[in-house]
């Protein structure tokens, strides 16, 4: 597959080599029949994977004049216009939206932080009494699909008088075994060498804590931190359950009710809020690629 | 200090996803042992079995964890199985006790075979595909090409948007007047619109669709660190040897990452089961003409928890069926990996 002699590394022709005198060529990449089938196939699978999103971010940007549907319809828009952007914040409480959503997210980064910190910490110790209890416990927690317990935790929420409330939204996720799990093994990779230094030192543990522990971890709480944000920024199905009224709607709800009364409601202002929906989310991943790799990494530990 | 640990539980690829349920790394060594004997002062037993002195110290830590975990994770649980045998109502009043009443109406109940019929349907047409595809995909983009890098984080895309984004983008594309239905026409592969929302087997042939196309780069991700682990070596016998691309794909990859693709294959079994926004924006807040898409999760949210007519009994019912067929499906799963392995 690869034109150069094997190295001891399995990267094929990495650019730049050292050994290499010159910059690399095209043919260092392969044969010129392969280069071109796999560009091929890539700009392939690009046009359909993000096809339908990037139609959805040309569509908002085109004029009243312009058509969305049918054969009239261009793809690109002739006379870019943020109107639609305009008039989706004028005609529906799309900041309310955003506003509800946010909280949200904020909130469940919050509570998940700071408590799966604090357990998956405990968790990485030995030597305490029940940590195998709380360990099945956690574990336990994690069996039952979402789904097959919305109903009892829609008693409960109700119960809690919390129907129609964001924090009704927020509670049931408010920490997630899952992520407790992430920082207990981020912090057993830490060096005891290190602890012991510290404890030398007087460190007490909430200090070995604060001032170790949880900058060692930052590369899992920047996992727990995305995967939090991710899932509570895109969840439909629970708001949709808790939520009754439109000035507590989440972005997604409100998102998904524009498109059920889409009589009265211009398409391009529907593809305007889904493209207001995505960027956040599109600005976190540009930001902290890696940690998205990892965060999926870390979601197969779910099983 | 810190610059020494980077990523303490990034290191881990995908491939040993049990990362964290693993053991600790070391024993504490020789070191805290040492320790131990000369450390004076306030924590004489430090490094030792006990170490917390106030044995409440490690439960106060850990509380708020326990109580989610027990009251939004073990409890419902609990209390859909006690809810399966009354009549409870989603917005209160007095729950009275019926028995087997709502497992016996479930069984009889045509609408509740037709959402497990669905939900089975999606796990049996997804999970192949969403084993096979993303694996192309990684395959694909694993070389370093040049502006490699833009197509992962490109094919990567849909995965960040919520269900409902990528819903209603779908949801215009299938459209009758939609991109797909008016570039075919124009074509003239076909004549008239194809009622891709309109027809309840192909809002859920669509449904499927936009699960594959929104799970794809995620899963390439989850392969693609798994390919590392298959040695070039391999390969590169196998292309002397004069084995095409294809045959290596099957005989040296495929081989190679077949752990993962179990892992794949579980996961998206469960995740199948637990469809509910895409039925939800191709096929209306019915669930499809008639309800004929609902999945199970779709239809107990349907019985279970309409404010009006809902009855939680009966939707937790449900629920236990749904739990039961993942239970299975996971034991399944886990059977076929051991065989496997074996």
């Amino acid at each position: 597959m690869t034109t150069v002699a094997p190295t001891t590394s399995g990267a094929p022709t990495t650019p730049g080599a050292p050994r290499r005198r010159f910059l690399p060529r095209w043919r260092d990449y392969g044969r010129p029949r392969e280069l071109v089938v796999r560009y091929l196939l890539l700009l392939f699978v690009l046009a359909i994977t993000i096809g339908p999103l990037l139609w959805q971010l040309l569509a908002s940007l085109k004029g009243v004049g312009e058509d969305v549907f049918g054969s009239n319809a261009s793809l690109i828009p002739h006379h870019p216009t943020l109107r639609a952007y305009r008039e989706v914040f004028d005609q529906v409480p799309v900041g309310t939206y955003i506003r509800n959503s946010v909280m949200i997210a904020l909130l469940s980064i919050a509570s998940q932080l700071a408590f799966s910190t604090l357990a998956g910490y405990m968790l990485s110790k030995p030597g305490w009494k029940g940590k195998k209890a709380v360990w099945v416990l956690l574990l336990a927690s994690m069996m039952f699909p979402f789904e097959s317990i919305m109903v009892s935790l829609f008693l409960s929420i109700r119960d809690l008088g919390l129907v129609d409330h964001l924090a009704g939204v927020w509670l049931p996720g408010f920490i997630g075994a899952i992520n407790v799990l992430i920082m207990r093994a981020a912090f057993l990779a830490v060096p005891r060498e290190i602890e012991d230094a510290a404890m030398l030192d007087g460190a007490g543990e909430w200090k070995r804590f604060r001032y170790l522990y949880l900058p060692s971890a930052y590369g899992a709480i920047l996992v727990v931190t995305i995967n939090t944000f991710i899932s509570a920024w895109d969840d439909f199905l629970w708001p949709l359950i808790v939520l009754r009224s439109e000035e507590h709607f989440t972005l997604t709800l409100g998102l998904a009710r524009l498109q059920t009364s889409s009589f009265g409601y211009d398409q391009r202002m529907v593809m305007a809020g889904s493209v207001i929906s995505v960027v956040p989310v599109l600005v976190l991943f540009v930001i902290t690629q890696r940690w998205f790799y990892r965060g999926v990494a870390a979601g197969a530990v779910k099983i | 200090m810190t610059a020494v640990r980077t990523m303490p539980d990034g290191e881990a690829p995908p491939t040993a996803p049990a990362a964290p349920g693993a053991p600790a790394p070391q024993s504490p060594g020789r070191m805290r042992r040492a320790l131990k004997a000369v450390t004076p002062g306030p924590t004489p037993d430090a490094g030792g079995a006990a170490i917390y002195r106030r044995w409440w110290l490690p439960w106060l830590w850990m509380l708020p964890a326990i109580v989610g975990a027990a009251a939004f994770g073990v409890f419902p649980f609990l209390n859909t199985l006690v809810l399966s045998f009354t009549d409870a109502k989603p917005l209160g009043g007095a729950a009275g006790f019926v028995g087997l009443d709502n497992y016996t109406r479930m069984l009889g109940d045509s609408d509740f075979w037709l959402a497990t019929r669905n939900s089975v349907l999606y796990a049996v047409i997804v999970v192949p595909l969403m084993v096979i595809l993303p694996l192309f995909l990684a395959v694909l983009v694993e070389k370093n090409l040049p502006g490699i890098g833009f197509f992962r984080s490109a094919f990567y895309t849909p995965v960040l948007a919520s269900s409902v984004v990528v819903g209603l983008s779908w949801q215009w594309l299938l459209a009758d007047q939609g991109l797909v239905n008016t570039w075919l026409e124009k074509t003239h592969i076909i004549k008239g619109a194809i009622p891709f929302l309109s027809d309840s087997w192909l809002i859920l042939l669509s449904a499927m669709g936009l699960t594959l196309w929104k799970g794809l780069g995620w899963y390439m991700i989850f392969y693609l660190a798994a390919l590392g682990n298959v040695p070039k070596e391999l390969h590169e016998a196998a292309s002397v040897d004069g084995a095409g691309a294809v045959r290596r794909f099957w005989h040296i990859t495929v081989p190679g990452v077949r752990t993962s693709m179990m892992l794949v294959g579980t996961l998206t079994g469960i995740g199948s089961l637990r469809v509910f926004t895409e039925i939800y924006m191709l096929g209306g807040s019915t669930g499809g003409p008639g309800g004929a898409d609902r999945t199970l999760p779709f239809y107990i949210r349907d019985v279970g928890l309409d404010p009006l007519s809902g009855n939680a009994g009966y939707g937790a019912a449900v629920s236990v069926a749904l739990f039961v067929l993942t239970l299975g499906l996971t034991l399944l799963a886990q059977r076929l990996t051991k065989e496997n392995e074996s």
